[in-house]
């Protein structure tokens, strides 16, 4: 059954406030969800005191100075530091997007920081993303191709190669999947719009020749019928990409082939 | 998925699950279908009855039992209960997870709609032959 409410052991409390350090003029509250496995406790919200005059713009930057300087147990994944990568995909302002391209600025306020929303947390602000790799996984995102493979490249022309764009982009964050309430509710059997826009970068690519056997495999009331347009993986998707439209066009091949 | 922590089963196990039903797209082609029709009945039904306001009962059933508005009024009832059977099953499977009672609500719905569906057109049938 749907959960409208946190279970005991999931309601969030208070926690500490790091002050920052004296003198420092232009400050910002970070309020940061923490939860350690090890330890027994509720998660609880921390609230750190950020000296922005000494920390770079995005919310990364703080997020590591935090780290560096401040409470050197929070935890969280970062790597490129440049929206390449998807490491750092969390729940900031209340919107799921990339902390190493959010701007600290963009929000009046204090920073609210918590992890993808409606997944398993490992610790503070790392989710586990076990399921949604192993459903990527699923939908077999690679080249499939019976026909002889050539001695060189697998020529497209620009039009087919034009059709890739916007697909290709997607660096499987899944802030996507993670704000789909569809994919919270049924996130075991529900694909979600990052794993079906990849499903779709393989239908839409004129090399591969399994585009039936794809649709074969997607075509499933839980799978992907349970997307209903609800459009917040469009929203939030911090790269600009448009998941719901490729989950429309997935929908449109399965009439397509049976009309 | 149940409780991921206690099972011993690989996550990959889990998401590959049964398989595609291979289905769904019929229910999806359905309920557009049903609600494009639903869009000039829904309109017809309205005018009919805001124009019949206030009118005495026999006259009402003469108009009904004239074969067109019988025509309209039975596709409007096979079309909404066919709609709204569609429309709640998508509902329940979004929000009822425990087995029994997903399965007795999906029966539920369903063979509500077709009874009630039924029971619709006879009344109109009845009226347009019965006299």
């Amino acid at each position: 059954m749907v959960e409208f409410t946190l279970p005991r052991n999931s309601k969030v409390q208070t926690g500490e406030t790091h002050k920052a350090p004296a003198g420092a003029k232009n400050i910002k509250k970070f309020k940061v969800y923490r939860w350690d496995p090890d330890k027994g406790d509720n998660p609880r919200l921390d609230t750190y005191e950020v000296d922005m005059d000494h920390c770079g713009p995005m919310v990364l930057d703080a997020l590591i100075k935090i780290k560096n300087e401040m409470d050197s147990t929070l935890t969280f994944r970062r790597s490129c530091r440049e929206g390449v990568c998807g490491s750092c995909a969390m729940n900031i302002d209340g919107t799921n997007t990339l902390a190493c391209t959010k701007y600290c600025a963009d929000m009046k306020g204090d920073v609210k920081i918590y992890p993808l929303p409606h997944m398993p947390v490992i610790k503070d602000l790392v989710p586990d993303l076990d399921a949604p790799y192993a459903q990527y996984r699923s939908i077999e995102p690679w080249l499939k191709s019976d026909s002889p493979a050539p001695e060189r490249e697998r020529p497209q022309s620009v039009e087919e190669r034009a059709k890739l764009d916007g697909l290709w982009e997607c660096i499987l964050c899944f802030c996507c999947s993670t704000s789909c309430p569809s994919y919270w509710w049924n996130g075991d059997r529900y694909l979600g719009p990052a794993v079906l826009l990849q499903a779709y970068r393989w239908l839409a690519d004129s090399r591969d020749e399994a585009a039936g056997e794809r649709l074969d495999a997607l075509e499933d009331p839980f799978r992907l019928y349970r997307c209903h347009t609800i459009m917040n993986c469009t929203k939030t998707c911090p790269k600009s990409l448009n998941p719901a439209k490729a989950i429309a066009e997935i929908k449109k091949l399965m009439v397509e082939r049976r009309t | 998925m149940a409780d991921p922590s206690h099972s011993r089963q690989s996550v990959l196990s889990r998401v590959r699950y049964l398989g595609s039903a291979h289905d769904g797209t019929a229910h999806f082609w359905a309920q557009r279908l049903t609600a494009v029709a639903l869009i000039p009945l829904t309109i017809w039904f309205v005018v009919s009855i805001v124009m019949l306001a206030g009118a005495p009962y026999e006259e009402v059933a003469a108009w009904l039992a004239r074969p067109m508005p019988a025509i309209l009024m039975i596709l409007l009832v096979v079309a909404t209960f066919h709609h709204a059977q569609l429309g709640l099953q998508v509902v329940i499977e979004d929000y009822i997870h425990q087995p029994a009672l997903r399965v007795g609500s999906l029966v539920l719905v369903k063979l509500g709609a077709v009874a009630l569906g039924f029971a619709a057109v006879f009344a109109v049938l009845k009226i347009a032959f019965g006299g």
